[in-house]
């Protein structure tokens, strides 16, 4: 059985760069799949990362990591607008997904949608997330 | 450090990089040829090798370094501290290196000295003053890995050339990778063979000269 976690970006929205990770991490290692509205920081991903890295052990073997962020494919003005938003709200756009290589063994992702295979399915069940 | 000791260092510390102690490090996920490319290009212009490859993952665990290569191209010269990182990767099992026919004891070793290697490799971002991105031409370059690695590049203002590798075998699509980061330049090169690394040279003196 695949668990899903949801967590609005108001649950993170307070905490501090080594507290988001913490939380994060915490739920991935009791090996349930992080849907998080929005997205980390771009340091707070390399963080996450390395993070993941001091953990890693036979039963926790780290993690599998996507994102869309629905503003890399906006130019000029509505890039610029977005920019703003985040600015003011934080990246409460798009989507993470946080999944624990126990679990998921991979996520292929296209700028458009997130494709999550998992263990058990070796590649012939898929869960498809559409944007 | 006091105020004259940070003014001395700003101005002196800039100088230093002009006369070529830049560090160029390469970066990308394990397998993607990054030894393999720092070999070519250690054996083009110091005349000897950096480090071992394998088609096992996490072979470089260690950060390695070449120091003051001088490369040369249409009369400039660009002095360099070549830094070769472990592969970037957000999960290691050691039960793929026994897959890969290593003892266990050994692939324990591996596993835990490459989650080692993972975190040096990114804690010496900060420290680079450009990147060559290695990616594998024929895998999917839209992996979070390689955004995230990209994305923290730019965030520090750390110029970056990305090379799409492994460009001799069928499955590469070195326009995907090119369509996946369309605001850097991309070179497609066969490391392995030493395939199109002129081109690979004259882009990263444009780059980082």
């Amino acid at each position: 059985m695949v668990t899903l976690q949801l967590i609005p970006y108001s649950q993170i929205e307070t905490l501090t760069s080594i507290g988001r990770i913490r939380k994060l991490l915490n739920i991935a290692k009791e090996n349930k799949i992080v849907l998080l509205q929005g997205r980390l920081r771009k340091d707070e991903e390399a963080e996450l990362i390395k993070a993941t890295m001091e953990e890693i052990s036979p039963e926790f073997k780290g993690i599998e990591l996507a994102v869309i962020n629905p503003n890399e494919n906006l130019t000029g003005l509505r890039r610029i607008r977005g920019g703003f938003a985040n600015m003011l709200l934080g990246n409460r756009q798009g989507m993470t997904v946080i999944g624990p290589a126990n679990v998921v063994k991979k996520i292929k992702k296209d700028p458009n949608k997130i494709e999550l295979f998992t263990q058990e399915a070796k590649s012939k069940k898929k869960r498809k997330k559409k944007r | 450090m006091g105020f004259f000791s940070k003014f001395f260092a700003k101005l002196f510390g800039g100088w230093a990089k002009k006369k070529g102690n830049i560090k160029l490090g390469l970066y990308g996920p394990p397998n993607a040829g990054k030894t393999t490319l720092a070999n070519i290009i250690c054996k083009d212009w110091l005349g000897e090798e950096m480090g071992s490859v394998s088609k096992v993952p996490h072979e470089t665990r260690e950060i390695q370094i070449k120091e003051q290569i001088s490369m040369k191209s249409k009369g400039k010269e660009l002095l360099f501290n070549l830094v070769d990182t472990p592969g970037i990767a957000t999960k290691i099992d050691y039960e793929d290196f026994l897959k890969a026919g290593l003892k266990e004891n050994v692939a324990k070793k591996r596993a835990k000295e490459a989650t080692k290697g993972v975190i040096d490799a990114i804690k010496w971002l900060d420290d680079m003053d450009a990147v060559v991105v290695v990616l594998d031409a024929t895998k999917d370059p839209y992996s979070q890995v390689n955004i995230t690695l990209i994305g923290n590049l730019e965030a520090r203002d750390i110029p970056v050339l990305i090379v799409g590798n492994k460009i001799d075998l069928k499955k590469a699509k070195i326009k995907k990778v090119q369509a996946a980061f369309p605001q850097y330049n991309v070179v497609g090169i066969s490391a392995k063979y030493g395939k199109n690394t002129d081109k690979f040279y004259e882009t990263l003196f444009k780059t980082v000269g």
